[in-house]
């Protein structure tokens, strides 16, 4: 028996399929995990992403703390609100966890991964040596999340007036508290949406609120066709603590000026810029019937080999796509094999479909 | 709980078997079978006038979560292939009994008889679990 959110039980009234999920007991879907991620990419659907790690960092060093832990630079968050992607990295550069930060009221909140949760806290604790700052995980918080191009709009109208005020005002990418509940315009499904943290013991009556207004519970199955339509990272697949940034269509996340800010695993990244020759990550199409999976190997004629990181059917396209790390020489075309067989794939840009809109 | 009709015959493969009135059998995958691989995205089919034997490997249904050959419960020619799971393979999920992947001409109509009736196909499952 794995570990369950507060939402356990209502998944199984649900008709939830239950998987093990990092050590937690999760609904892969409620049916149809095809039709759960047609359902977001239309309307919108409703997450239990209780299981993440919320983290609370506070007192006088949080800051520079964070400059010192994170690869993005949380300078860049100007008012309290804004939040930014980034990646934690060990000292070779390789990616301990990727997680999200937002500039609170006081200090900084953090929401990195379920299945890293034991080794980021200890990480992030052995780091505040040396810093005032306390690093308190809050596991007494639940969180949903409420993905779609109608999300925000059928979430207004459930909530108090302040909560409904604040999602109507809240920027993409932004996060703020309102009462004892934190409301962000963040996700993980390429559509627009809101994830909410609250406390635990409200969670299943606000899902239950959700779902009585009709809007469908979507599984942990059609997150990840969402995510990877999306072209978003899974860590543990697309990147771990062996793979960089620069290798894992994150180089955008690393905040290089100022030069004189030295957080961990700066050196060992500088060092790998100055190659030329290192793999990237891209995204896969496949142009016939058949489904990518990760770990197929992937062949770039001329040029070497590569491994599918990530892959899936996906429903918008109708085909499957994927993430795969490959050679830095890759250009458009390349082969993978799938059960003994070679089919050619298109090489295209890591992202497939945003806003519903497919852009390969 | 997996549907499993009494007028069908099983294969401990999860295929189900039905006689029809011009002696070919239809053959599809189980409302178990279905419940496990997920929402199906493609199927694979064998050719018409294709010689199979009991056991022998006649197609692939393949899913969100995993590829899984489909195995010829009896022996014979293939006769006739669904095109139609080609456009909607879906339906396999939604209606395990109403989508047949191929029809067998039989070889040997006795080997039917060799194949599960309903109740040993349940336990079969659950020996399985």
């Amino acid at each position: 028996m794995g570990q369950r959110t507060p939402l356990y039980d209502q998944h199984l009234a649900l008709g939830a399929k239950m998987v093990d999920f990092g050590g937690w007991d999760m609904p892969l879907h409620y049916g149809s995990q095809v039709e759960e991620h047609h359902q977001v990419r239309r309307d919108c659907g409703v997450f239990d992403v209780s299981h993440m790690t919320v983290v609370d960092v506070r007192g006088a060093d949080a800051k520079a703390y964070l400059q010192r832990l994170l690869a993005n630079d949380v300078d860049r968050l100007g008012q309290v609100g804004k939040a930014l992607y980034t990646a934690m990295l060990n000292e070779r550069g390789g990616v301990v966890d990727d997680l999200i930060v937002y500039l609170a009221e006081e200090g900084y909140r953090l929401v990195v991964n379920a299945s890293t949760r034991d080794k980021d806290l200890a990480w992030m604790q052995a780091h505040a040596e040396g810093f005032a700052v306390e690093v308190t995980e809050r596991p007494e918080l639940a969180m949903l999340a409420i993905q779609g191009p109608h999300a925000r709009a059928r979430t207004a109208e459930l909530v108090s007036q302040a909560r409904a005020a604040l999602i109507q005002e809240l920027k993409p990418f932004n996060g703020r508290a309102v009462g004892d509940w934190f409301i962000g315009r963040t996700g993980y499904t390429g559509e627009d949406g809101l994830e909410i943290i609250l406390p635990a013991a409200e969670a299943p009556d606000f899902l239950s609120e959700l779902v009585g207004a009709g809007i469908p519970p979507i599984g942990l199955g059609a997150r990840d066709t969402l995510r990877l339509e999306a072209g978003l990272n899974l860590y543990g697949q697309d990147m771990t603590e062996d793979v960089s940034p620069l290798q894992a269509n994150m180089g955008w996340t690393v905040a290089w000026e100022p030069a004189e800010r030295d957080f961990v695993g700066r050196a060992a990244l500088e060092a790998q810029k100055a190659q030329s020759d290192l793999p990237k990550l891209v995204g896969l199409v496949l142009e016939e019937r058949g489904v990518l999976r990760a770990h197929q190997i992937v062949r770039v004629n001329g040029v070497g080999e590569g491994e599918i990181t990530s892959g899936s059917f996906s429903p918008t396209l109708g085909k499957a796509i994927a993430l795969a790390r490959v050679p830095a020489g890759a250009g458009d075309r390349a082969e993978v094999e799938i059960r003994g067989k070679w089919y050619p794939v298109r090489v295209v840009q890591p992202t497939f479909v945003r806003h519903g809109k497919v852009l390969v | 709980m997996s549907d499993i009709p009494s007028d069908l015959r099983y294969a401990a493969s999860h295929e189900w078997a039905r006689l029809e009135a011009d002696g070919s059998v239809s053959v599809g995958i189980s409302d178990h079978a279905q419940e496990a691989l997920g929402d199906v995205v493609y199927v694979e089919l064998p050719e018409i006038g294709q010689q199979l034997t009991a056991g022998q490997q006649a197609g692939v249904v393949e899913s969100v979560k995993a590829a899984s050959d489909i195995y010829a419960p009896i022996s014979g020619e293939v006769v006739a292939i669904n095109d139609q799971l080609t456009d909607a393979p879906e339906s396999v999920n939604s209606e395990p009994y109403g989508s047949w992947f191929f029809r067998i001409q039989p070889s040997d109509a006795s080997e039917l008889d060799k194949l599960l009736d309903a109740e040993g196909y349940k336990a079969s499952c659950d020996a399985e679990a």
